[in-house]
């Protein structure tokens, strides 16, 4: 008669090679810890539905942070509490993956409550695994938001106090009255009957992401003898006894059958150009006059600028504009805003990049071009400029010169050279006027086409129009060094 | 499933279970779990200083609960007859 071997599942490495030390065969588990039923039963699940090589498992933080060491599948670990948010990511990027989060009550529940919310209320086709042990594990058995009533804890000395610590979050009933979600369980690892419902669960549950179903969550209630202090088997015992009390057995939505299966599309290498103009409506662009090359002196090219201000001095628009003369001139460019929760008087600035090369980052720590309009930001940025940089400041406005020997300096009275136009707010466009005729690494007609674009208020075009052209005209006039003396 | 059939795939004449000494960790929920009670903790100790589980030598059926009450993933390994038609103890319910 044909043997058959219940063992170790194949969704599990064979060897934990991940596994830091020299025990590469268990796991970091406690005895009698329920996670290692749980992965189990999801190792098996994954091997039996032919489903662990397009699986990828978001682990949290908790005592499964250590997931990727155990699970043959592709692993990322998120942080806390964010599994859900990164599952989105991965599963919209990968639609034809199997994507898992395996995440603790102290992970989902509290710091990643919203993002599990949220995830679910967008019906992300994503699978989670909530592993409900009423306490933080890891951390020493403190409190947690699915803690029971009347349970101590190491921070509930005296017992959950429902006056104090509110009630535990039945997560599964949250979730459940939700339009979106698919298939919502509570299962327990409490005895074998159990067990079978969870394995049932898991299967289920990962079938239904499989099947273009929507958003998928078991929640496990499962044993932490450490933790509670008690013997495995009186742990597993009380899953069944006290837990399933306060946290219901059963599945709490189910509208698996109801629903069409929707498969997002595999975005591939992302839209086409093409694609990209027709969702912006630039296809009428077509008509625009073609733009004159430019060709930019090579300390001039692929411009990484920090432009820095005041709020309110157009700091983020005058970035807005260069990207989108760059773009239109055949650059890559990312446009990076900071700025505080003032709109104006505070403090502003932003990155913008213009690369031949796809932008890897857009983040410029060591800006090629800085743009200071006010002189805080030049003195807390101008160390920071790349050598052979440039340095474009507001000299009527401030009244200190940059003190940097190995940078190109280009002082622009933008603010009085706007003022003259009649409008103080346009000098942002005057000094961008100025960059470009400076470093020629976008033409002006690039800058013009881009104003009405990147502007919110159409009946100012044409001022700035004027102050784009004032500083071209300025920069003409200075086009040495910043008017600088001595060379660079 | 079989990621290391150890031999023995013929000629079963009972079901049995055999663990991995080294991978247990000595929480009994194996025994507990066995309706048959043919799993005791052996007295002496693994290399972690934990009474590993060990079979009687008799009265296993097969049915897996042990395999499956084990948190550990490698420490239980269970040796049944393969049914006719395989019968998953899952379905799609």
């Amino acid at each position: 008669m044909a043997v058959e071997i219940l063992q170790k599942p194949g969704g599990f490495c064979h060897i934990y090679e991940r596994k830091p030390g020299l025990d590469k065969v268990s796991t970091h588990y406690c005895l009698g810890c329920g996670h290692g039923n749980l992965h189990k039963l999801i190792a098996e699940a994954l091997d039996d539905m032919k489903l662990a090589d397009r699986t990828i498992l978001v682990s949290p933080v908790g005592c499964s942070v250590f997931a990727y060491y155990y699970f043959d599948v592709g692993n990322i670990q998120a942080p806390h509490g964010r599994a859900p948010a990164v599952a989105t990511g991965i599963k919209r990027s990968r639609p034809g993956s199997i994507v898992m989060t395996y995440q603790g009550d102290g992970d989902l529940a509290a710091i990643g409550w919203n993002n599990v919310f949220q995830a679910a209320n967008r019906g992300e086709h994503i699978t989670v695994f909530f592993v409900n042990n009423v306490i933080y594990g890891m951390t020493g058995s403190q409190m947690a938001p699915t803690t029971l009533i009347g349970q101590k804890t190491m921070t509930t000395p005296r017992g959950r106090d429902p006056k104090n610590e509110g009630f535990p979050i039945k997560v599964c009933e949250v979730l459940s009255v939700l339009d979106a979600p698919a298939y919502i369980e509570r299962v327990s690892l409490a005895d074998t009957k159990s067990i079978n419902q969870t394995r049932r669960a898991v299967r289920k549950a990962i079938k239904c992401q499989a099947d273009g179903k929507g958003f998928s969550m078991v929640e496990v209630l499962s044993p932490c003898p450490t933790g509670w202090r008690q013997e495995p088997i009186q742990a597993k015992r009380w899953v069944g006894e006290v837990m399933t009390k306060h946290f219901p057995l059963g599945v709490f939505k189910d509208v698996i059958s109801e629903r069409e299966p929707y498969f997002f599309p595999d975005t591939g290498q992302g839209p086409s150009l093409d694609e990209v103009k027709r969702v912006l409506g630039w296809e009428d662009d077509a008509d625009e006059a073609a733009l004159p090359e430019v060709k930019p002196s090579k300390e001039n090219q692929n411009p990484h600028v920090k432009i820095a201000g005041f709020g309110g001095q157009g700091i983020l628009v005058m970035g807005l504009v260069l990207a989108e003369a760059g773009m239109r001139q055949g650059y890559h460019v990312s446009w990076l805003p900071s700025y505080g929760p003032e709109m104006r008087g505070g403090t502003a600035h932003c990155h913008v990049i213009l690369s031949d090369v796809k932008v890897g980052s857009p983040l410029v720590s060591k800006p090629t071009v800085l743009i200071a309009q006010n002189r805080p930001s030049l003195e807390r940025f101008e160390a920071n400029v790349a050598p052979g940089g440039l340095i474009l400041y507001d000299s009527s406005l401030i009244d200190v010169a940059p003190r940097r020997k190995d940078v190109r300096v280009l002082p622009v009275p933008a603010a009085k050279l706007a003022d003259e136009l009649g409008d103080t707010k346009v000098s942002n466009m005057v000094t961008l006027g100025a960059l470009v005729e400076h470093t020629g690494a976008v033409s002006r007609e690039a800058v013009l086409q881009a104003l009405p674009v990147a502007l919110p208020r159409k009946e100012f075009v044409e001022l700035n129009n004027k102050a784009v052209e004032a500083g071209v005209n300025y920069a003409l006039s200075h086009p040495q060094n910043g008017g600088r003396d001595e060379p660079l | 499933m079989a990621q290391e059939t150890a031999g023995k795939t013929e000629a079963l004449e009972a079901p049995y279970v055999e663990f991995c000494p080294s991978e247990c960790k000595g929480c009994e929920l194996c025994a507990d779990a066995c309706p048959k009670k043919c799993i005791v903790m052996s007295e002496s100790l693994n290399e972690r200083s934990y009474h590993p589980a060990m079979y009687t030598g008799e009265g296993c059926t097969g049915c897996g609960i042990c395999f499956y009450a084990c948190p550990e993933p490698g420490a239980i390994r269970v040796y049944k007859k393969k049914k006719a038609a395989k019968q998953e103890t899952t379905d799609e319910a």
